[in-house]
């Protein structure tokens, strides 16, 4: 594809740049406070010009490395397990919801109970809920009822549920665009239904997949509100983690940046390597529906 | 026969498990929220030993001072984010409408912010807003200017975090407003500029009507998020100082997690889902009539 580009002029060129550095600059100084020690990120002077280091990393992952770092005295493991606890939370319940999300995108789009109408307006009722209205009926009941306080599986349900809405709508779009006679074909050649949907319909969708799977896993490793109220010492995810080393005063800012950067990294990641998909998903329910 | 009956049953199988979820992890809950809003409940006892109160937890919220604030900073922030959002990102996406190299680059560094977690945005701004350390007031001091009490002081608090909204999310309407220009029809933009039409001309009689619609979506979309804010706020101020950035979201968890009232916390939640049905209902309706106006145009458009 060869295109022609216009040329500008350079006021345009200098206010995409402020733009970039806008957007980018507060993500690069915590990047650089990250990699200092306090006494550097304390003292005035040197803003420019300073040693990169590690210990920072070093402090925080230090029960999941490999070696001992010799500058830290005593190891905290909160760190450590809580990114485990994000990883199969996130992970597990992004599964849950593409999986779930999928099977029901496709029987509305194919089986017509909907119309698209009444779903696009219940997924906006869905999406309207915050997740602060649901703190107190959740640690009811799942505390009560569901005996689910604490546990991994008790908190992966309420993100699977969070999220449905929302991947249904995304996932529908992309179904209704996959021509009939595909399927027809399948069926015709002694396909049944669950066959269709697996072999011809999902490999079709994938890049529908992928939107709606960055969407879930996003909110489910992000999450903090509900994470703070249902989890326990040990099931703790990062986000919890962060908020509780907050202080008044005396924060260490090069340990909480490393914190932060890698609770950052995965997303940022997934920006880099499907940025395509997430503007499709964040356009499809707008500027489609 | 039989497999008639699977076939049959075969919709009902694919709805099945997301039906129960959102029955079992998202309706139910809702509904018990409602029923908690009634109860004089705190977290020590069972939802059935709470005692009935009727319609008491709604009344006294009335007449709190500092619900009502809270319902006043929460309306003015969601106000101020949404109008100033809209107002830059649909400008910076007319600016940058152009045929230009590096344009996804572009958009996907953009999109960044929106990204990461909002604990680690309130994070960083809380760091760039640090009297001392923080580049914000570093960067005043060298140009021989009085350093601002950007968190620290209740006027400031609010711009500041209004500040760190716009920074995370003005991209989001960027991305959509780019969207609905590149998808306007070309030759109703080409007949405008055949006629004549200067750049402004076009841009306020064509390209912001037939926008329309996708903008009050995107600006529905923000609004509802913005009532979600809460923990970027919450790691910047934790709602203060004093009560000046305490959004109805952080006063909901306080209220069950610090003054361990249940059933007020619940009854806060219905008066905040209240306030956004209403505005969803309303933007709704509205989306309809300008829809309606959008498409006179473009068939206009086509006739002539």
């Amino acid at each position: 594809m060869t295109q022609s580009y216009e040329r500008q002029n350079p006021a345009f060129y200098a206010l995409v740049l402020a733009l970039v550095v806008m957007s980018v600059g507060p993500i690069y100084l915590m990047l650089t406070t990250s990699l200092r020690l306090n006494v550097d990120i304390m003292s005035d002077a040197s803003a420019l010009f300073f040693m990169p280091t590690l210990r920072n990393y070093e402090t925080v992952l230090c029960n999941a490395l490999w070696y001992e770092p010799a500058h830290v005295d005593y190891c905290d493991p909160t760190f450590g397990r809580a990114l485990g606890n994000s990883l199969i939370v996130a992970l597990v319940s992004t599964g849950v919801t593409l999986v779930v999300g999928c099977m029901a995108a496709y029987a509305l789009v194919r089986f017509r109970f909907m119309g698209r109408g009444t779903l696009s307006l219940t997924t906006l009722m869905m999406r309207m809920v915050p997740p602060a209205v649901l703190l107190v009926p959740v640690f009811g009941i799942w505390t009560f009822q569901y005996h689910l306080d604490g546990t991994h599986a008790g908190i992966i349900l309420v993100y699977v549920a969070m999220n449905l809405p929302f991947v249904i709508w995304i996932l529908q779009s992309f179904i209704v665009q996959v021509p009939i006679q595909l399927e027809e074909a399948a069926r015709i050649d002694g396909a049944n239904a669950f066959q269709v949907f697996f072999l011809v319909v999902l490999p079709v969708i994938k890049p529908g997949l992928a939107a709606a799977s960055i969407f879930t896993f996003r909110i489910a490793w992000n999450e903090f509100l509900i994470a703070n109220a249902l989890l326990d010492r040990s099931t703790r995810t990062v986000p919890v983690t962060i908020v509780n080393s907050l202080t008044e005063y005396g924060i260490d800012w090069g340990v909480i940046m490393a914190t932060g950067m890698l609770l950052a990294v995965p997303p940022i990641l997934f920006t880099f390597v499907a940025s395509k998909q997430i503007i499709t998903g964040m356009t499809a329910g707008a500027v489609k529906g | 026969m039989a497999t008639a009956r699977v076939k049959r049953m075969t919709p009902y199988m694919f709805l099945a498990p997301a039906a129960a979820i959102m029955i079992v992890g998202l309706l139910y809950p809702i509904g018990y929220m409602v029923y908690a809003s009634f109860l004089d409940w705190n977290p020590s006892q069972r939802i059935g030993e709470a005692d009935w109160v009727g319609l008491r937890n709604y009344v006294t919220l009335l007449h709190d001072a500092s619900f009502r604030e809270s319902v006043g900073v929460t309306l003015t922030f969601s106000a101020i984010v949404v109008s100033v959002e809209l107002m830059l990102g649909v400008g910076l996406a007319l600016l940058l409408d152009r045929n230009i190299r590096g344009m996804s680059a572009l958009r996907t560094l953009f999109i960044l912010p929106m990204m990461i977690a909002p604990i680690v945005v309130g994070l960083m701004w809380r760091y760039m807003y640090h009297p001392s350390v923080g580049i914000l007031n570093q960067t005043l001091k060298s140009w021989g200017l009085e350093p601002v009490p950007w968190l620290s002081d209740s006027g400031w608090a609010l711009t500041s975090i209004i500040i760190a909204d716009v920074w995370q999310w003005t991209p989001f309407i960027f991305i959509l407003a780019l969207a609905a220009l590149q998808s306007l029809p070309r030759s109703a933009l080409e007949a405008a500029r055949i006629d004549g039409a200067s750049g402004w001309q076009q841009i306020i009689h064509i390209k912001l009507p037939l926008m329309m619609p996708v903008l009050i979506v995107t600006g529905l979309l923000r609004l509802i998020d913005s009532f979600k804010v809460l923990e970027v706020i919450l790691v910047m101020t934790n709602g203060g100082p004093g009560l000046s950035t305490e959004i109805l979201s952080l006063r909901i968890s306080r209220t069950a997690s610090e003054f361990r009232e249940l059933g007020q916390a619940a009854a806060m939640s219905n008066y905040l889902l209240l306030i956004l049905l209403t505005l969803t209902i309303v933007m709704f309706v509205y989306n309809k009539v300008v829809e309606s106006r959008a498409q006179a145009i473009r068939q206009q458009a086509e006739e002539v």
